[in-house]
């Protein structure tokens, strides 16, 4: 049983819902939960969503991204309010977790939505010495989910935004999908065996690490997680 | 029942019988793997079953297809709560490869290329239940599905259903896969809704 406490607007289509859950165990960064919505006919509907915060006692929020035809994104976007309480399982899922003790350098490699974990994996960062690299991959500039804080990210958080269709005039690289030179230009050599997670929908997650692995990259050290396009 | 969602409506309903608890309909077929695609050149794929008592079985990609066909049609629940109906594939059953098997063993640990495992017991592999398949809808299986071939246990949640399968490896006793370490349920049963350990 989860209560919400808070609710941020990311976007026009995405806000973050902070909710206090009694009991909450902790989690790693880039777990996730299961959402359960109950109508009053007792008909119910279940979705994962990732977690966006740090550990942070029993505190957890989620960034959920309105899918137009979806079942439960829009009543999260549209219709709860603070103090609604819905049933919320977890955490969920022991791989797509990063670690704060381990040492190697990380990647994050985000589409869309798919920053909403790798940005748990940044808040964890905390005082570690574990640098940090995001690629972040969005359609334009009206889409960037924390902006403000991800402009604050800097000692050891290196931020690139590689935008898909339309890019600031300022952006230095032409709108795009996510290629090769991307990886290069803005993420770490394969030869430094960084700790790689990308997260998005499953075109970017397939081409993104397709074009990991061709550059060099250790199958075995890239982390996927693919948001469907009926993950609503 | 949980407790009620203010104004949550949910989409009309189904009231499928053919839909296990918790799980809804999808007409696309999304993707869900833990690491990059593996590419396998069919010249160097294999197919193996090795048994507890240290025999081991093997197929070339030409043997495999020279076995006898089948096309089972099944429904596809996902753990992540999707399920598909009415999927076509094409594929050899797992009671065509167990033919010549020999063994004592109870349990079977589904290995991957690209190092994917998962767990289940023997006699959920047997008796029409399950099959190493090629294609999909008519045409030869993407890698992203898990193409050249994957395994296909259409009663458990799908990720019982190895992607890139290499082999299967006959065991006294009960090893869990990836998932199956990582959190989830060790059998995986969609209708008694197993997703996580404890369920």
């Amino acid at each position: 049983m989860a209560t919400v406490t808070e609710i941020r607007q990311e976007t026009p289509t995405a806000r973050t819902l902070v909710f206090d859950v009694p009991g909450w165990p902790g989690h790693l960064p880039g777990q996730h939960v299961d959402v359960k919505l109950t109508a009053d006919d007792g008909y119910s509907a279940q979705r994962s969503y990732s977690i966006a915060n740090g550990d942070d006692g029993e505190r957890v929020e989620l960034t959920v991204q309105q899918v137009g035809d979806g079942e439960v994104s829009p009543y999260l976007t549209e219709v709860l309010e603070v103090g609604d309480q819905i049933e919320l399982r977890g955490p969920v899922g022991g791989w797509f977790v990063w670690r704060p003790h381990s040492s190697p350098p990380v990647l994050l490699i985000g589409g869309g939505s798919g920053i909403v974990p790798l940005m748990a994996m940044i808040r964890s960062r905390g005082k570690s010495d574990t640098p940090f690299r995001l690629l972040y991959s969005l359609r334009d500039p009206g889409q960037l989910f924390y902006a403000r804080e991800l402009e604050k990210v800097t000692a050891g958080v290196e931020v690139a935004y590689l935008y898909t269709r339309t890019a600031p005039p300022d952006a230095g690289r032409a709108a795009g999908r996510i290629r090769a030179a991307d990886l290069v230009a803005y993420g770490w050599p394969p030869e430094t065996s960084p700790d790689v997670f990308v997260c998005g929908p499953t075109g970017f997650v397939e081409a993104a690490a397709d074009l990991l692995t061709e550059l060099g990259h250790d199958p075995a050290k890239i982390k996927t997680e693919r948001f469907g396009p009926t993950g609503g | 029942m949980g407790i009620i969602s203010r104004a949550f409506q949910g989409r009309p309903r189904d009231h499928d019988e053919n839909l296990p608890p918790g799980q809804y309909l999808v007409h696309d077929f999304p993707v869900l793997s833990a690491g990059p695609t593996p590419r396998v050149p069919l010249d160097r794929w294999e197919f193996a079953i090795d048994t507890a008592e240290g025999q081991v079985h093997r197929w070339s990609w030409e043997e495999f297809l020279a076995l006898p066909q089948e096309t089972p049609t099944v429904d596809l629940h996902c753990v992540t709560k999707w399920s598909k109906f009415g999927t076509e594939w094409k594929g050899v059953s797992l009671d065509v490869l167990m033919e010549d098997v020999e063994s004592a063993a109870e349990y079977a640990l589904a290995y991957s290329y690209g190092g994917y495992t998962t767990n289940l017991p023997l006699e959920d592999l047997l008796d029409g239940k399950a099959w190493i398949v090629y294609e999909f809808d008519g045409e030869e299986l993407a890698p992203a599905h898990g193409g050249p071939a994957r395994l296909l246990v259409p009663h458990l949640y799908l990720w019982k259903s190895a992607k890139w399968i290499k082999g299967i490896r006959l065991l006294n006793e009960d090893w869990p896969g990836f998932w199956e370490t990582a959190g989830y349920h060790n059998y995986g049963d969609p209708w008694r809704e197993q997703r996580y350990q404890g369920d």
